[in-house]
């Protein structure tokens, strides 16, 4: 009676190795389900984040929407992020009489300075994608880029400034007619 | 020959010496990590060996220390979120909730009703991809290597559809004081109940290829019993103590969020072996998956995030909290004490496989070493998760 049933069980144990080999032929036939990347690249990727980027402007899509308010440098739990701030341009000769004019009246004289950041430094080797900046930016000018497969061969080429980087855009951008080419040297 | 005078100090680091000062006569001393491909990450166990029975065992740690503790005193609760998702690459949302959730009870903060469903969905097929990810490295460990690839299919499927709502594949930073960063789109909808169906489909493969095989029914069958009695005493949690026959799971045990709304079985197994820790993980594949089904026809439209949501510089109220939450493996606490200050005074993070690799020392002896790693990778171990 024993033997019997030691000779089920092997054959019931040899059967469940049998069981395992039906699944691999069944998926040995199937197609391929990897994909060989440098070859192929998937296409899942319209999702996932990139290093950061400045938003365009309404008028100008290449001058940053940002308000140099500095928030997101606040924010930022890396500190991976410097906003420099345009100075005042120097007033001509008829500004500063009309400022001076003003503030004999009493009245505050109206800040001429641009809002839009001189410099925006990124570190991105500091950063960890959270998009906490991005969610406390009062203006919407940060967002993820789609530029996933970014490599480097220095550190340095990580350390980048934002603004550079949105100008620059312009030159690989789909051309438009609407889009006059003096208009982008005065950033 | 002469000897070597410094023998002492060549022959090991402090653990292996001081570990070797007990050691029997004709024993050999020996370190299993902290690079061994067994051991997940850096691991090092230094072992006492006769033959190939271990008569003892010690794990070292801390060789992934990374002062995330030290990192909360020095970041406002906003601001540390980022840390959470890099504790536990298996299941990081389970360590986003726990923060998020003590900070929440700590402040007294109402999370709205569809961030909660939207939570445990997204906290649920995290834990789906743990499960998969351990059953692929386990069997790895136990020398199967196809059985990775199938759990990787799988595995992608879930990333994909976690992708569009976090934008990450593994270290997510997805929920926040209040709510979670955003809402499941329709999309993404859609992909998690396609790939439901696709799952279960799965699961009876996954039994047919691996889990009835004798190969591997011989490797874990009554390897590593733990009795109930040892896991208390060591507070092992999650699948671990669940395989000893314990329906303990914090989901049920201490409720939170819309868990005591839906309808799911805790499995446990009363093998008390590898093999009952590993049934209950593929068991607990279909409670997840009907979690998840419950929660995408419970979901009700609205807001995901509490309007006032703390912001970086926002200050927690003076007080302290515990929360935990039921993680992939095991119970995960966060216990926060604040005063009142710019950040927190001080973040306890409490790691479930921190307690499960404490057994390993008293389950492994007398084991032959083979037997070792099958009961170290039974017990789902996330080395960083460990060290935190």
């Amino acid at each position: 009676m024993n033997a019997i049933k030691e000779a089920f069980k092997t054959v019931s144990d040899l059967w469940s190795l049998m069981v395992g080999l039906r699944v691999t032929g069944k998926y040995f036939l199937e197609p391929q389900r990897t994909v060989r990347y440098p070859w192929k690249a998937l296409a899942n990727t319209a999702t996932y984040k990139g290093h950061l980027e400045l938003v365009g402007g309404m008028k100008d899509p290449f001058k940053p929407r940002c308000i140099s308010c500095g928030m997101c440098a606040l924010a930022c739990p890396s500190h991976c992020l410097t906003v420099v701030k345009k100075k005042a341009p120097k007033p001509t000769p008829e500004e500063e009489k009309a400022i001076a004019e003003a503030k004999a009246n009493g009245e505050k004289p109206r800040d001429k300075t641009p809002k839009d950041p001189e410099q925006f430094i990124y570190d991105y080797t500091l950063c960890s994608l959270c998009g906490t900046c991005m969610e406390n930016c009062p203006a919407g000018a940060l967002r993820f880029s789609k530029n996933i497969y970014m490599a480097g061969y220095s550190r340095n080429d990580f350390l980048f400034d934002l603004v550079v980087k949105l100008r620059e855009s312009e030159a690989t951008a789909p051309t438009e007619p609407a889009a006059p080419a003096a208009e982008k040297s005065e950033a | 020959m002469t000897q070597n005078p410094l023998l002492e100090q060549v022959a090991g680091d402090f653990y292996t010496n001081n570990f070797a000062k007990t050691a029997k006569e004709g024993s050999l001393i020996l370190n299993l990590g902290p690079q061994h491909p067994s051991t997940h990450g850096v691991l090092r166990v230094v072992v006492e060996m006769d033959g190939e029975y271990i008569l003892r065992a010690e794990p070292v740690l801390g060789y992934l220390h990374r002062m995330h503790e030290k990192m909360a005193e020095v970041k406002t609760a906003a601001q540390f979120i980022p840390n959470m998702g890099r504790v536990d690459y298996g299941h990081a949302l389970g360590w986003n909730w726990a923060f998020v959730g003590a900070v929440e009870k700590l402040a007294g903060i109402e999370v709205p009703e569809r961030a909660e469903y939207v939570r445990t969905i997204t906290c649920e097929l995290n834990r789906l991809a743990s499960h998969l990810l351990w059953w692929g490295a386990y069997l790895l460990d136990l020398g199967a290597f196809t059985p990775i690839m199938y759990a990787f299919d799988d595995r992608e499927k879930i990333l994909d559809i976690l992708q569009i709502p976090t934008g990450s594949r593994l270290t997510y930073s997805y929920f926040r004081v209040g709510g979670v960063a955003q809402d499941l789109n329709e999309d993404c909808i859609a992909s998690i109940r396609e790939f439901i169906p696709w799952m279960r489909s799965r699961l009876p493969m996954y039994k047919d290829l691996v889990s009835d095989n004798i190969i591997l029914r011989k490797r874990i069958e009554g390897v590593g019993v733990i009795e109930p009695e040892a896991c208390r005493r060591y507070g092992a949690t999650g699948p671990v103590i669940r395989g000893s026959g314990v329906a303990y799971d914090v989901r049920r045990s201490d409720p939170y969020s819309v868990y005591p709304k839906l309808d799911f079985e805790i499995p446990t197994s009363e093998l008390k072996d590898a093999r009952g820790r590993y049934d209950v993980r593929i068991a607990e594949f279909e409670q997840s998956l009907r979690i998840i089904e419950q929660c995408l026809d419970m979901m009700p439209e609205g807001d995901v995030l509490v309007k006032g949501a703390p912001k970086p510089a926002w200050k927690a109220p003076k007080g302290e909290a515990y929360f935990a939450v039921e993680g992939a493996r095991g119970k995960i606490g966060v216990y926060l004490v604040s005063d009142g200050g710019k950040t927190l005074y001080r973040t306890k993070l409490r790691a479930p496989g921190f307690c499960n690799l404490s057994l390993f020392a008293e389950v492994s002896q007398g084991t032959i070493l083979a037997d070792a790693v099958a009961i170290l990778g039974s017990l789902d171990l996330i080395i960083p998760e460990i060290d935190r």
